[in-house]
């Protein structure tokens, strides 16, 4: 084993691409949660996005089209579960569920003729000089796009949540539908909204997946990550900046792994592979129990449906 | 306008009848997509459920193929629907499975080449056990930790499956198989295989234990207090808490019961028709299986015809598949579909449909 082959500097540099779809998809999810519905089809509108923006960016042969063809193709599918869950009251639980295994069976579909191909190659964003400082430049200034937009995104929907009247309103649809239904918001519009939000996220970060870190598309490619997004969101306590850290934490453990492997360390590689699902486990457990329950954090309203007549 | 109001009470009569309906709307939508893909829909919706019972070409094969693939369907949902009737989410049955199979396996090859009748057994008992001990994780961590069950629950189906592959290409590989990953195939090891019971029927030890945990399932929801204390917590979890139900114990029974029967599944399918432990050896029956009890409508006897009809459409499906060409992916969507449509449809079950001025109340349209 060489742990010598492992540089630090690359290792930081790769955990932030490996995390980017997992901030991605649980940043959606986190505003979802936090007007009040849970949407457990992460996983498929991930894959959706996964395969939407693969072949919209083979088709046209640019990434940009690609990754805004994923986050329609995921709002779209959430709109299904929107519209389940809104207006026909169905469980959210079971409804998401469903998107999922739709989402799975639905992606396979749609890319039975894209294995194998290549996407076009995204380019990384041009910092000139910059990205050729020691340490810092290696680190934050060598990525593509789609690194700094989630980043960015992070922080506007941070500021959405706590500065912004919409964002005030939508935090008090997902604490009490009925009082928020009471002063006149529309409960099921701004659900609608936020799951289609999700839906978008959760699309981009499976192309972040297909199109950049991978980079080419396979059947059930996700395997997890968006399962792992909704853990995160629990971890993170419903907190955006808190996401970031969780995504970032379960990146660096996804990519330490990796390069583990490749050194070989003379570990199973099979434990190796299932090492972030238990970290997540482990994560989540110190999270939910003890004195700073996570769960207390939670929407008061999540999960529950909206009926205004009763 | 249209207007939904709530029943008192869920209708009886569409409670059953909605998963009709829901697989009627699934069958046009589903005509509509393979239509879409540029087959004949009318032809691909009757290879998928009339030629497989029916036709004289295909029906010798695939009508045993019919229990073959409900048996692990019906005793998996069947687990599972205890659960997701007190709102406890077990949705890693796959995993379950996965250790069931590895457990019984690894305890008949450990033996090996005894010829003793005990084994057999003992090999159901290690796979329920096996199945029951990785449901207790998610069991204990939501007791113990207030940890989310279903988060966990499905993180462990990834965490199983390497654990298959690690069996795979390790331990349970087979010292003869000249290196290549896989066990020895139980299948040609008397003491250690579960063969076909009646011949030209599919029928085998797992189809069995499906039909004898419905036949519990029933008596337990019907006839015993532990079944009426799952049926009100989840209709109503602050009256059951009055009514001196443990939630706790609740949430072991359920999900212990659910990981038991789905690792009994896993053992019966690598000790029949699978053969041996390979690093592929899942293939989705866990998933599935949260279909077929919802489609089921959580009731045993219900569990049993969606889990007969599921089965047809993976046997229809690999038939269009050999036939039309259809792609193995359609039929998955065509599954999650059918789940849509029942989740949609169930609105008529619990809410009435008002149309025109009512009320001046809005209602959720």
């Amino acid at each position: 084993m060489d742990l010598s082959a492992i540089n630090p500097l690359i290792l930081i540099a790769s955990l932030m691409v490996a995390a980017t779809p997992i901030l991605l998809a649980a940043l959606g999810e986190l505003v979802v949660e936090k007007a009040g519905v849970l949407n457990l089809g992460v996983e498929g509108m991930m894959i959706t996005g996964a395969i939407c923006g693969f072949a919209v960016a083979v088709e046209t042969q640019n990434p940009l089209l690609g990754f805004i063809g994923a986050a329609i193709g995921g709002a779209l599918l959430s709109l299904l579960f929107g519209v389940l869950t809104q207006y026909l009251l169905s469980n959210q639980v079971a409804t998401g569920l469903a998107l999922t295994l739709f989402g799975l069976g639905l992606s396979a579909m749609i890319g039975q003729s894209y294995s194998g191909v290549t996407p076009p190659p995204t380019s990384k964003v041009d910092l000139g000089a910059l990205a050729d400082i020691p340490v810092i430049g290696r680190i934050l200034l060598q990525h593509d796009l789609m690194v700094y937009f989630s980043l960015a995104l992070v922080v506007a929907v941070w500021a959405f949540l706590k500065f912004t009247r919409a964002g005030l309103i939508l935090r008090a649809v997902g604490e009490s539908h009925d009082a928020a239904h009471a002063l006149g918001y529309k409960v099921v519009r701004v659900r609608l909204l936020a799951i289609m939000f999700g839906g978008a996220c959760a699309g981009l970060g499976g192309a972040y997946l297909s199109l950049i870190r991978v980079p080419q598309w396979t059947e059930g490619m996700t395997a997890g990550a968006g399962w792992i997004a909704l853990a995160i969101v629990v971890f993170a306590s419903w907190k955006p900046m808190r996401v970031l850290l969780g995504a970032y934490l379960f990146g660096g453990v996804t990519v330490l792994q990796l390069n583990l492997q490749a050194a070989g360390l003379d570990v199973p590689v099979q434990v190796l592979s299932m090492s972030p699902y238990l970290i997540t486990i482990l994560v989540l457990v110190i999270m939910s129990s003890g004195k700073g329950r996570a769960s207390q954090n939670a929407p008061a309203a999540l999960a529950k449906s909206f009926h205004a007549s009763s | 306008m249209i207007r939904l109001e709530k029943r008192p009470q869920p209708s009886k009569a569409w409670i059953v009848f909605t998963p009709v309906v829901a697989v009627l709307l699934t069958m046009i939508a589903g005509g509509i997509l393979f239509a879409a893909l540029g087959k004949n829909p009318f032809e691909a919706i009757r290879t998928i459920f009339w030629d497989p019972l029916f036709n004289e070409q295909f029906k010798a094969f695939s009508r045993p193929q019919l229990l073959v693939k409900a048996g692990p369907l019906i005793l998996i949902a069947i687990g599972l629907s205890l659960g997701f009737r007190a709102g406890i989410w077990n949705i890693g049955a796959e995993g379950q499975y996965i250790l069931g199979a590895i457990c019984g396996a690894g305890v008949g090859l450990a033996f090996y080449p005894s010829e003793s009748a005990w084994i057999f057994p003992l090999m159901v008992m290690a796979g329920a056990l096996g199945g029951w001990a990785w449901a207790m994780i998610p069991a204990i961590l939501k007791t113990y930790f207030n940890t989310n069950e279903i988060l966990v629950s499905l993180l462990l189906v990834y965490v199983a499956e390497q654990l298959l592959a690690s069996m795979a290409l390790g331990l349970l590989r087979n010292p003869e198989g000249g290196g290549f990953p896989g066990s020895r195939n139980l299948g040609q090891i008397d003491a250690l295989s579960n063969p076909e019971l009646i011949t030209g029927t599919g029928m085998h030890w797992g189809v069995v234990a499906a039909f004898i945990a419905v036949i519990f399932a029933y008596i337990l929801l019907n006839r015993h207090m532990l079944g009426y204390q799952i049926r009100l917590t989840g209709e109503s979890p602050r009256a059951a808490r009055f009514a001196g139900v443990k939630p706790k114990l609740l949430v072991i029974f359920c999900l212990g019961t659910s990981g038991a029967l789905a690792g009994l599944a896993g053992f019966f399918e690598v000790s029949g028709p699978a053969g041996q432990i390979s690093i592929d050896f899942n293939s989705g029956y866990g998933f599935t299986a949260i279909i077929v009890a919802f489609l089921g409508r959580l009731h045993p006897v219900g569990i049993l015809l969606a889990g007969l009809l599921m089965a047809l459409t993976y046997i229809g499906g690999e038939l269009a598949q050999f036939m039309l060409g259809l792609p193995a992916a359609a039929i998955q969507a065509f599954q999650g579909m059918l789940l849509f449509f029942l989740l949609a449809v169930d609105v008529l079950s619990n809410y009435r449909i008002r149309i025109g001025h009512g009320s001046e109340k809005t209602g959720a349209a």
